[in-house]
C-alpha cells in the first residue's frame, strides 16, 4: 500500500479539540482521522463522518435468525420427523417463541460484532499504525493527510495556534491498512513522558 | 444535543485530583505490578477448590448418578438448585452493563466490567449441572439439534429443558461478546503502555489491533447501544424460561404463572449482592475507592432492598395463593411441607425468608446502606438466602408427591454433590482471580468519559453554570460545539 505523509496534532482537552477541528476543516485541510482514548460525543459529526449503519445490519441478523428458527423447527415438526406429543398440534408456534427469541438476539449479536470487526479491520494479532502512544492514554490525536500543495510547517503552525500541544509530521501507510505499531520498540514509559 | 452538565447535587463518581492519565494509572496499576500475596493465597484456594471439583465429578461421571444421594421422588436437589442460583447470579451483570446502559446511568462505569466478567463465569458455572447430571455426559452434544444418523431424530423444541439449552448458550455468547468488546479499548491502552516485549505482544493480540479512531468509537458507541439493547430481554428471557423448567410442569409449588418475574427479580437480587461481595474486595486489595465509591455501594443497596422486597411479595402472593386456590396438594405443599416450621424442611423455608425478605429490610437506612461491613455481610447472606430459595422450590415441592407410599427419606448430599458445588465456587474464584490480575477490573474508557462531568475536581465548575440564568444555560449547553 502506498506510503502517505500526515500531519499530526496532539491536543489534552476535549474543550479545544472541537474549535480546532472547526478551524483546520475551515482552512480547507482534510482530517483522516481524530484518535481518542475514549468516545468523544459530537466529534464524528464535528469531523462530518455519516452515521453508522451498523444497527441496521443487526435488525437485518436478528430477522435472519427469527427466519432461521421458525423455517428450521416447523420443517423439522411438521414435515421431517412429526412427533406426537400427547395429541398437540405439530405446528405449535406459542411453544416455539423462546427458542425464535433466542436466536434472533444470538444471530444479531454475533453477526454485529463480526461486521463491527470487519468494518474497523480488527482481529487478533492485527497491527496498525499509531500516531501517538498517549492515544489511547490521556490525548485526542488529529491526523490531517498531506497532499502535494500542502505545507507542513504552516499547518504545524496552524495546529499550535489552535491549542495542540505536540506536533508531527510522519509517514504512513494509508487507508485500512496491516501496518505495523511496533516497528520501532519504543517502548512506553513514565521518562519519556515528562 | 451534547449536555456536559451534571448537578452539584449529584454525588461524584470519582473522587480525587484526577485527570485522564491519572485514572489509567490508577486502575491499570493493579495488573502491572507484581500480584501481591493476599492474591496468590486466594488463588490457590480456589484452584484446590476446583481440583475438587473436578475430582468429584470424576466420581460422578465413572460411577454415575449414583454418586449423588438423589432418590425416587428427589430427582433434582442440589444440583438443580445450583445451576438456578449460579444463573441467576450472572443476571446482575447484564443488568448492570445493559439496564443501565440504556437508562443513561452514570455510575455503572466504575462497577459494569467487573459485573460482566462476574456474568461470564458464573454462567459457565452454572452449564456445568445440567450437563452433567445427564448423567452420560459424553454424550451431552445430543441436546443440539444438528442432522444425525438416528432418523434424524431431533430434539423436542417444545421442551423447556431444550429453551434453557438455547436460552444459556445465547446468553452466555452475547454476555462474552459485549464484555470483551467493551474490553478492547482498555487492552489497547495496556498494551501501549506495555512495559515487557512480551507483553506488548500478548495484549497486542488481545485488543485486536485497536487504535481509537473516531469511526470506530462511532461503531463501538452503536454496537454497545444495541447488544445493551438486545441484552435487556434477554436477561429478562432467561430467568423467565429456566423458570419454565419448573412452571410448565404439574408438580405442586411449580405450577404457578407467578414464577418468571419472581424468578427474575430473585436472579437480580442474588448477583447484585455477589456483585458487592466481589467488589467490595476488589476496591479495597486494588486500591479503587475512588472509583468504586460509597455512592456505589449505595446504590447497589437500594436495587437489593427493591428487588429483594419484590421476591418477599412472590413469597406472600404464593402462599395466599396456596390458600386462596383451595387446591389441596398446593396448600399442603405451601402450608405444610415450606411454611410450616416443624416440617422436615419447614427450617429452609424460614431460612430463605430471614435471609431474603427480612434482613434487606435494613437497607432502608441511609446509614446501613453506605456501611461497608453491613453490606459484605448482606451480600453474603442475601446469597445464602436466594441458595435457600431454589432448594425450598426443589426439595419441598418434591419429597412428597401424589403418592405417599413413595414419599421420600430425608434428603441429604452427598460428599460428591457438595464438591462439586465447591468445585464451581473454584472456577468461578479461579476465573476471577485471572481476570483481576490480567484484565483492567474497570472501564477505563468509560470512567474517562464521565469524567468531566462527574469527577470530584471538576463539579464545581458547575458552579458558574448554574448561576446562569435558565435561557443563557440551556443555549451554552445544548450548543456545546
Amino acid at each position: 500500500m502506498a506510503q502517505k505523509k500526515f500531519v499530526v496534532g496532539c491536543f489534552d482537552e476535549e474543550k479545544v479539540l472541537f474549535p480546532a477541528v472547526k478551524q483546520v476543516r475551515a482552512a480547507g485541510y482534510k482530517i483522516k482521522d481524530v484518535y481518542t482514548p475514549f468516545a468523544v460525543h459530537g466529534l464524528d459529526h464535528a469531523l462530518g463522518m455519516r452515521e453508522t449503519s451498523l444497527h441496521t445490519a443487526g435488525f437485518i441478523y436478528g430477522i435472519t435468525g427469527t427466519t432461521t428458527a421458525i423455517s428450521a423447527i416447523s420443517w423439522i415438526f411438521t414435515k421431517d420427523w412429526p412427533l406426537n406429543i400427547g395429541g398437540k398440534p405439530h405446528f405449535a408456534l406459542p411453544a416455539w417463541v423462546p427458542i425464535i427469541f433466542e436466536l434472533t438476539v444470538l444471530f444479531a449479536a454475533v453477526g454485529m460484532v463480526m461486521t463491527f470487526c470487519y468494518l474497523c479491520q480488527l482481529a487478533p494479532g492485527v497491527k496498525k499504525h499509531h500516531f501517538h502512544k498517549r492515544a489511547t492514554d490521556d490525548l485526542f490525536v488529529m491526523v490531517i493527510e498531506c497532499t502535494d500543495k500542502t505545507n507542513t510547517d504552516d499547518l504545524k503552525a496552524l495546529l499550535s495556534s489552535n491549542g495542540a500541544i505536540e506536533t508531527d509530521v510522519q509517514v504512513a501507510e494509508e487507508g485500512w491498512w496491516f501496518g505495523t505499531y511496533d516497528k520501532e520498540d519504543n517502548l512506553y514509559n513514565e521518562k519519556q513522558l515528562a | 444535543m451534547h449536555i456536559k452538565y451534571e448537578s452539584q447535587l449529584r454525588e461524584p463518581l470519582v473522587y480525587g485530583e484526577k485527570n485522564f492519565h491519572q485514572v489509567t494509572e490508577d486502575i491499570l496499576r493493579p495488573i502491572e505490578v507484581k500480584p501481591s500475596r493476599l492474591w496468590y493465597i486466594g488463588f490457590f484456594i480456589a484452584v484446590t477448590l476446583l481440583l475438587f471439583g473436578v475430582y468429584s465429578l470424576y466420581r460422578e461421571v465413572t460411577y454415575g448418578i449414583g454418586q449423588w444421594n438423589l432418590n425416587k421422588t428427589i430427582g433434582w436437589g442440589w444440583d438443580i438448585t445450583n445451576f438456578v442460583w449460579w444463573v441467576g447470579i450472572g443476571h446482575a451483570g447484564t443488568l448492570i452493563s445493559a439496564v443501565l446502559l440504556l437508562f443513561r446511568q452514570g455510575w455503572r462505569t466504575g462497577v459494569n466490567r467487573a459485573a460482566e466478567a462476574m456474568t461470564i463465569f458464573a454462567v459457565m458455572c452454572a452449564g456445568q449441572f445440567p450437563i452433567f447430571h445427564m448423567g452420560r455426559v459424553w454424550l451431552a452434544f445430543f441436546i443440539l439439534p444438528y442432522p444425525n444418523s438416528r432418523g434424524p431424530l431431533w430434539v423436542n423444541f417444545n421442551s423447556p429443558l431444550l429453551w434453557d439449552v438455547f436460552a444459556i448458550s445465547t446468553y452466555f455468547t452475547v454476555s462474552l461478546l459485549f464484555w470483551y468488546s467493551g474490553l478492547l479499548p482498555d487492552l489497547a491502552t495496556v498494551r501501549d503502555r506495555a512495559f515487557t516485549k512480551l507483553r506488548k505482544k500478548l495484549y497486542g493480540i488481545a485488543a485486536f489491533g485497536w487504535t481509537g479512531s473516531t469511526k470506530h468509537w462511532q461503531r463501538h458507541e452503536s454496537l454497545s447501544l444495541v447488544l445493551a439493547g438486545l441484552s435487556t430481554p434477554l436477561v429478562l428471557s432467561v430467568h423467565t424460561i429456566v423458570s419454565f423448567d419448573f412452571a410448565t410442569s404439574v408438580i405442586p409449588g411449580w405450577h404457578t404463572t407467578i414464577f418468571p418475574p419472581y424468578f427474575v427479580a430473585g436472579a437480580i437480587f442474588s448477583g447484585f449482592a455477589m456483585v458487592q461481595s466481589l467488589l467490595i474486595v476488589v476496591r479495597k486489595v486494588f486500591g479503587l475507592t475512588d472509583y468504586i465509591t460509597i455512592g456505589h455501594i449505595d446504590l447497589m443497596n437500594k436495587v437489593i432492598v427493591l428487588t429483594g422486597s419484590i421476591v418477599g411479595i412472590a413469597y406472600l402472593t404464593e402462599l395466599f395463593m396456596g390458600w386462596y386456590s383451595q387446591n389441596k396438594y398446593e396448600g399442603y405443599t405451601f402450608w405444610y411441607s415450606r411454611a410450616y416450621l416443624f416440617s422436615p424442611y419447614g427450617w429452609s423455608y424460614w431460612g430463605m425468608m430471614a435471609c431474603n425478605v427480612l434482613s434487606p429490610q435494613i437497607f432502608w437506612s441511609r446509614k446501613m446502606r453506605r456501611n461497608v461491613f453491613v453490606t459484605f455481610f448482606m451480600s453474603i447472606i442475601v446469597n445464602i438466602g436466594m441458595w435457600f430459595e431454589r432448594f425450598v422450590i426443589i426439595v419441598t415441592s418434591l419429597y412428597r408427591d401424589y403418592l405417599p407410599s413413595s414419599w421420600s427419606v430425608y434428603y441429604s448430599p452427598s460428599i460428591w454433590e457438595i464438591g462439586f458445588y465447591m468445585g464451581t465456587f473454584g472456577l468461578f474464584f479461579t476465573c476471577f482471580f485471572l481476570f483481576a490480575k490480567y484484565f483492567p477490573v474497570i472501564a477505563v474508557a468509560e470512567i474517562k468519559y464521565v469524567l468531566k462531568r462527574s469527577g470530584e475536581s471538576y463539579k464545581p465548575e458547575f458552579e458558574k453554570l448554574e448561576a446562569q440564568p435558565l435561557d443563557k444555560f440551556i443555549h451554552d449547553n445544548t450548543h456545546a460545539h
